[in-house]
């Protein structure tokens, strides 16, 4: 089948590309800014056509459990909330870091904390790329800033949850989940027909009985487990990273933003350049594992390094990590669910040029 | 030399009166010597052997004394965070309908911190079956009250006894499920006889048939013991267990198919 136009919202993005990536199950709670998730995976009934089971839980902490357990049938399942809806989801995200499950988990990102706004922000940084829950454990986790990359990231999700047996997250956030672009959508794929060999399927006379568990009281044992999760952290790492650049080759001014922030920066590059300021764009793709090493070759010629995030400066550490005191690094954000400006974005860019 | 006899000699086919179930692994047991969870344990597996289950059954381990669960049955198993044993069973049955799925959960697991996965999974109708092991406290952490505690019984958390106006009332659960439209079977038995045993296995032989209907949640209590957290002896635990508990808990079925008026309908067919 061929690639397919339309004109979308993110979050209704999100659950056709569910559908078409041959996802096995959709477990999900409403919440405010991506029920449309959720309510156009019910009326598009994939059950039906696909076989893909959709199921509204009583709550985020049943949902991300249902997710667990669909998960270690070796089933391709994916959960979608927002921020405090992924706040409740955390102890069970911990427990499938744990158990070594596959899953996707998107967050479509509201202000916080506490019940916050409903307007976009991207104050959930920590808490996506640092762990989140308890334990020593990270998400992969993707940011996308556009319509057509909520669409592209489901796929993409599932692909590296499984080549990793890790949790996937697409950060994203109430401005991506809630505008309207045009996106290509990928052919269907088939449900796949096969699960991996450690997935819980009844136990045949042929192999030893799966057990999924994050369990280990053995301290010995225990450690071992946590030393192959930092090897295997250690590979993405390595691997995976993926980022974009928009006019970094000659900048002297280089603004570090994901999702909604990096569509305003590029507007903001622009109306730099027409000012003679040499400025560039480096937008993280992959927020875990961060282009740390990429960002540090371009801090090389740089004068000024801005994080540009709707938050209070949360990426501003991976950034200052990343440049090691060698550049001045500042941060310039919007919160409470303003979205930055890129006028805003360049008049912080000059006060700090001339030492403000 | 006088011809003696030992052991050896009585080791025969037609003397076999009693063995190890087939699929109990050879992991030793790690319960309190008179605790009712070795005997569960061994119904669950005799009757997964006996039906033939051992290929379908996937079992949902909590957190709890039990937690360890699957190192002895020698099935499938998925470990669940506290409480969250029937959201898992959810999504495995719904994305393996043809499985036989079933959690098992003690009374802290289920009817304090799951208390809602409880109430809902029962509601929708979920078609696995739920072995829920009640001996009113909290075992593996101490002895802690559970929300099953009885009135005035002393824990490690009520000390004084379970205060009814401080500490809330036993929450009897299992009554509450049966009154739920999707629950299909709802029975409370004991393990603390012989006599018990052997109704306890007779009714979870029927929820496992019952759940092969597809037709509603299963839902099996039983009224168990803790000698190391009652602070008894596994004798004293057993008779206390029938004087204290089971007035509160009576034992029979809440729910049985004949009585059931609703039809369900969360079958994807």
């Amino acid at each position: 089948m061929e690639r397919e136009l339309r004109l979308m919202k993110g979050n209704e993005a999100v659950a056709e590309a569910a559908i078409r990536a041959g996802a096995d199950g959709y477990f999900g709670y409403p919440i405010t800014p991506q029920s449309e998730i959720l309510e156009y995976l019910m009326e598009a009934n994939p059950y039906q056509t696909t076989g893909m089971v959709v199921l509204q839980a009583e709550s985020e902490v049943a949902a991300i459990n249902m997710v667990y357990g669909g998960a270690a049938c070796g089933k391709k399942v994916l959960t979608t909330s927002s921020s405090p809806g992924i706040s409740l989801m955390q102890e069970g995200i911990s427990y499938i870091a744990g158990a070594e499950l596959p899953c996707l988990v998107v967050n479509v990102v509201r202000g916080g904390p506490g019940l916050g706004t409903i307007q976009p922000a991207q104050s959930d940084y920590f808490q996506a790329v640092k762990g989140g829950g308890h334990g020593d454990y990270h998400l992969i986790v993707l940011a996308p800033s556009s319509v057509q990359e909520m669409a592209d990231f489901v796929g993409l999700g599932f692909d590296l949850a499984f080549k990793y047996r890790n949790p996937v997250m697409i950060l994203s956030d109430g401005a991506i989940g809630q505008m309207m672009e045009k996106v290509w959508l990928s052919p269907y794929r088939e449900r796949s027909k096969t699960v991996p060999d450690w997935a819980t399927t009844g136990k045949l006379p042929s192999r030893q009985r799966n057990i999924i568990t994050s369990l280990e009281l053995n301290p010995e044992r225990q450690e071992e487990f946590n030393r192959k999760l930092i090897n295997k952290y250690n590979e993405i790492k390595e691997k995976e990273v993926r980022y974009e650049e928009f006019q970094c080759e000659d900048a002297e001014y280089l603004f570090v933003a994901y999702g909604t922030s990096a569509r305003v920066c590029q507007k903001s590059v622009q109306i730099a350049r027409n000012e003679g300021l040499k400025a560039g764009l480096l937008r993280p793709v992959t927020l875990f594992p961060f282009p740390s090493e990429r960002i540090g070759t371009l801090s090389g010629r740089a004068k000024i390094i801005l994080s540009v995030e709707m938050s209070s400066g949360q990426m501003l550490e991976d950034v200052l990590l990343s440049v090691n005191g060698e550049v001045p690094v500042y941060h310039f954000g919007r919160m409470g669910g303003i979205v930055t400006t890129p006028e805003e974005v360049v008049d912080f860019l000059k006060l700090k040029i001339m030492g403000g | 030399m006088a011809e003696t006899t030992g052991i050896k000699d009585y080791i025969k086919p037609e003397n076999l009166v009693y063995k190890k179930t087939g699929i109990m692994t050879d992991n030793i047991l790690h319960y309190c010597p008179g605790c009712g969870h070795s005997t569960m344990h061994r119904i669950i597996a005799e009757i997964i052997d006996e039906e033939g289950l051992q290929s379908e059954a996937i079992g949902v381990s909590p957190v709890g004394c039990s937690v360890f669960l699957y190192h002895y049955i020698d099935i499938d198993w998925q470990e669940a965070a506290h409480g969250r044993a029937p959201a898992l069973a959810t999504a495995i049955k719904r994305l393996c309908p043809d499985k036989f799925v079933f959690t098992y959960q003690g009374d802290g697991d289920l009817a304090a911190i799951g208390t809602s996965e409880t109430i809902h999974s029962c509601n929708r109708g979920e078609n696995f079956l739920i072995v829920f092991i009640n001996n009113g406290i909290y075992g593996m952490t101490g002895g802690q009250m559970a929300p099953t505690t009885l009135p005035g019984m002393k824990s490690t958390t009520s000390p004084y006894g379970r205060d009814t106006r401080q500490m809330g009332f036993p929450l009897k659960i299992t009554d509450i499920v049966a009154t739920l439209p999707g629950t299909y079977y709802v029975t409370r038995q004991s393990v603390h006889t012989p006599a018990n045993v052997r109704k306890t296995k007779r009714a979870l032989r029927k929820a496992v048939q019952y759940q092969k209907l597809n037709k509603g949640t299963c839902f099996v209590e039983i009224v168990s013991n803790c000698p190391s957290g009652w602070r008894m002896t596994p004798v004293e635990a057993n008779k206390w267990l029938e004087e204290n508990m089971l007035p509160y808990y009576p034992l029979g079925d809440l729910k049985t198919p004949s009585e059931e008026t609703s039809q369900k309908t969360n079958n994807p067919e």
